[in-house]
C-alpha cells in the first residue's frame, strides 16, 4: 500500500498507458483508436514530467549574472530538461494526430464510416 | 563548409530543398526534378567525401548550436554512420529518377507535395544515422514516420486505411522507444549516447536498465517490422504510390536495423547484452529464425509481385536481427554487410517493379505473362536482383548470406542456419515462379508477336546501375569487408 501511495505518479502513468493500449487494441472505431494513442503518449509525458519534480523547489528561471558569480544550487530548482523534452514530444504528438485525422477524413470520404468492421465489410464485398 | 561539418550539410540540403520544392514546384515538374536530383546529387557526393574522410581520421562530431556535448545535441559521424549516410543518399538519388517518372504518372499535379515530403523523409533518415543523442533520435524517428504516413496515404483505394494502421503501430513503436529513453534518463541523467555508454557500466545492470533496453528494442522492432510486429508493413508498402515504396522499402527497415546496432553496441555494451542476458540473446536468435521462415512462407501465398517483395522484406529483417544477435564478429559483419547489400537488392527489385507498374499499370502475377519479351532489359536487371535475393554467387546477396551462415555455425545456432537455408530455397521458388510466368507463359490477349514496351530511360538507367552494383559489390566483397565494414563494427568485434 505504501508503495502505491508514495509512487502514485508512476502508478497513474501505468494505468493511463494501459487505458490507451486497450483503446488502441480493443476499440473498433478508428477515432477511438487514435484517442487511445494520444492517451498512451500522455502517459509517457507524465512519466517524464514527474521525474523532474523536486518538492519545495523553485521554477528554473535564474538570474544569469548571479549564477555566473555565485553558481546555482541545483537542489533548489526543478529540473527543466524533462519539460523541454516533453514540449518536443507534445509537438510530435500533435503532428501525428493531425496527420492521422487528415487520413481519417480521407477514409470517411471513401467509405462513409469510421467503424472498422463496417469498413472491412464494405471491402469484403 | 569544412571537413568537420560537411555531414551536417548532407542532411540539411535535402531538408531545405524540400521547402523550396513545395514553394516553386507548383509551376512545373522540371523545377521539381532539378531541385530533387540536384540536392540528392550534392548529398551523394558530399556523403562519399565524408565516408572517405571518416575512414581516414575516424569519428567526427559536429555540435549543433554550439552547445557542447553532452548537454547539446551532437551530430556524430563514425565509419558505420558514414557508410549508412552514403548508402541513404546514393539510393535516394538512384530511386528519385524513377520516382519522378512514376509520380508524374500516378499523382499528376501533386509532385510538389510529394517531393517536399519525400526529401524531408530522406533527410530524416540521414538525421537518424547522424544523431548522437537518444532523444533526438526519437524526434528523427518521428520525422521519418510522419512523412511516410503522409506519403503512403497519397496512394489510391485502401492506402489511407493501411496508412492509418501504420500511424497507430508506428506511434506505439516510437512511444516504446521514448519510454526506454525515459528509463535511461531517470537512471543516468543524460541523453547523449557517448555519455550514456560511459555512465551505464558504472551504475550496474539493474532491472531498470534492462527494462530500458527492452522497451527501446521493442519500439525499434515495431518500426523495422520484425515478425510478429510486421503487420503494418506489407499493406503500407504495397498500397502506397510506387515512388514511396522505391525509397521506403530499401531504406526504412535497414536504417532501423542500424539504429538497433547503434543502441546495442554504442549505448549498451556487448558484455551487458550477451553475457548478462545470454538467455534473451538466444531467444532473439530463435525469434529471428521464426521471422525468417514466416516472412518467406507468407511471401509464397501472394499473387502480386509488389506484395510478395514486401513479405520478403519482413524475412530479410529477420536475417539481420538474427545476424546482429549471434554475438560473434562473423555474424555482425554479415549483418552490416547485409544492410548494404539488402538495401541495394531491394532497390533493384523495386525499381524493376516501378518500371513494370509504369508500363502495365499493376504488378499482379496475371499481368506478368510474357513480360520477358515485352521488357527484356527491365527483366534482365530484375533477374540479377532476384538472384542476389536468393543468394546466387557472384551477386552481393550471396556473400552477406555466407557470412551470416558462417556466423550461425560459429555460434552454434543451428535453427538460424536452417532458417537461412530454407528461406533461400523459398526465395528461389518465389523468383523462379515469376521467371516462369514472365518467360514461358504467353499473354492470351496478345496473339503471335508481342511488342517491345520498355520503360523510359529515366527508369531503366538507375535499374541497370543498381543491378550492376550488385555484381560489382559481390565481386569486391572481400576488399569491401576488409577496408570498410571491419572499421564500422563496434569495438571488440
Amino acid at each position: 500500500m505504501e508503495l502505491i501511495v508514495a509512487k502514485y505518479n508512476y502508478w497513474i502513468y501505468v494505468v493511463l498507458m494501459m487505458i490507451g493500449f486497450y483503446a488502441m487494441i480493443g476499440k473498433r472505431n478508428l477515432v477511438k483508436k487514435l484517442i487511445g494513442m494520444n492517451i498512451f503518449q500522455t502517459a509517457i509525458i507524465l512519466l517524464f514530467i514527474s521525474a523532474g519534480v523536486k518538492h519545495g523547489s523553485k521554477i528554473p528561471i535564474v538570474d544569469k549574472y548571479e549564477v555566473l558569480e555565485k553558481g546555482v544550487d541545483v537542489a533548489t530548482i526543478v529540473n527543466p530538461l524533462p519539460h523541454v523534452l516533453m514540449l518536443t514530444a507534445i509537438v510530435v504528438g500533435i503532428a501525428v494526430t493531425g496527420v492521422a485525422l487528415a487520413i481519417l477524413l480521407r477514409i470517411y470520404r471513401e467509405y462513409g464510416t469510421l467503424e472498422e468492421d463496417e469498413i472491412l465489410e464494405k471491402l469484403g464485398k | 563548409m569544412s571537413a568537420s561539418n560537411l555531414h551536417m550539410y548532407v542532411m540539411a540540403v535535402p531538408l531545405l530543398t524540400a521547402m523550396f520544392v513545395n514553394l516553386f514546384g507548383r509551376r512545373s515538374d522540371t523545377v521539381i526534378a532539378t531541385m530533387t536530383i540536384g540536392s540528392l546529387a550534392f548529398s551523394s557526393i558530399a556523403s562519399i567525401a565524408v565516408l572517405a574522410n571518416v575512414l581516414e581520421v575516424g569519428r567526427i562530431s559536429y555540435v549543433a548550436g554550439n552547445w557542447r556535448a553532452p548537454f547539446g545535441i551532437e551530430l556524430v559521424v563514425d565509419p558505420l554512420s558514414a557508410v549508412m549516410l552514403a548508402l541513404i543518399s546514393v539510393i535516394a538519388l538512384l530511386a528519385s529518377f524513377s520516382t519522378l517518372k512514376s509520380v508524374g504518372q500516378e499523382l499528376p499535379g501533386r509532385g510538389h507535395q510529394f517531393f517536399a515530403l519525400y526529401l524531408i523523409l530522406i533527410s530524416g533518415l540521414m538525421g537518424l544515422v547522424l544523431t548522437g543523442d537518444a532523444f533526438n533520435l526519437y524526434v528523427m524517428l518521428e520525422i521519418t514516420s510522419i512523412t511516410s504516413y503522409g506519403l503512403i496515404a497519397m496512394g489510391k483505394g485502401r492506402a489511407p486505411l493501411a496508412s492509418f494502421n501504420y500511424v497507430i503501430m508506428g506511434s506505439v513503436g516510437a512511444c516504446f522507444y521514448l519510454l526506454g529513453v525515459a528509463y535511461l534518463y531517470l537512471m543516468t541523467g543524460t541523453l547523449n549516447m557517448a555519455d550514456l555508454a560511459q555512465i551505464l557500466p558504472t551504475i550496474g545492470g539493474g532491472a531498470a536498465v534492462a527494462t530500458a533496453l527492452g522497451f527501446m528494442l521493442v519500439g525499434l522492432w515495431v518500426k523495422m517490422a520484425f515478425f510478429p510486429l510486421h503487420g503494418w508493413l506489407p499493406n503500407a508498402y504495397s498500397l502506397a504510390p510506387t515512388g514511396v515504396a522505391l525509397v521506403a522499402a530499401p531504406l526504412m527497415t535497414k536504417v532501423t536495423i542500424y539504429l538497433m546496432v547503434r543502441i546495442m553496441f554504442w549505448v549498451f555494451s556487448a558484455d551487458f547484452l550477451f553475457i548478462e542476458h545470454a538467455l534473451a540473446q538466444s531467444g532473439i536468435v530463435w525469434a529471428a529464425s521464426i521471422a525468417i521462415i514466416s516472412g518467406s512462407v507468407m511471401a509464397l501465398g501472394q499473387r502480386d509481385l509488389k506484395k510478395m517483395l514486401t513479405y520478403i522484406i519482413v524475412a530479410e529483417v529477420g536475417y539481420m536481427v538474427g545476424g546482429v544477435w549471434l554475438a560473434n564478429s562473423t555474424g555482425l559483419t554479415g549483418a552490416v554487410l547485409h544492410i548494404v547489400n539488402d538495401s541495394l537488392m531491394t532497390l533493384c527489385l523495386f525499381l524493376a517493379v516501378a518500371a513494370i507498374v509504369y508500363k502495365l499499370g499493376g504488378s499482379e502475377f496475371d499481368r506478368l505473362q510474357g513480360i520477358y519479351r515485352k521488357m527484356p532489359i527491365t527483366m534482365a536487371a530484375f533477374t540479377v536482383g532476384a538472384f542476389s535475393m536468393i543468394g546466387v554467387p557472384p551477386t552481393a546477396g550471396f556473400f552477406s548470406k555466407w557470412y551470416l551462415i558462417l556466423g550461425g555455425v560459429e555460434a552454434g545456432h543451428w535453427e538460424y542456419v536452417i532458417a537461412l537455408v530454407l528461406s533461400s530455397l523459398i526465395n528461389a521458388v518465389l523468383f523462379f515462379r515469376i521467371i516462369e510466368i514472365g518467360y514461358f507463359f504467353k499473354d492470351e490477349n496478345d496473339h503471335g508477336h508481342e511488342k517491345l514496351e520498355e520503360a523510359p530511360l529515366a527508369m531503366q538507367a538507375p535499374l541497370l546501375i543498381s543491378a550492376a552494383a550488385l555484381i560489382v559489390i559481390g565481386l569486391s566483397s572481400g576488399p569491401l569487408v576488409e577496408s570498410i565494414i571491419k572499421l564500422a563494427l563496434p569495438a571488440g568485434f
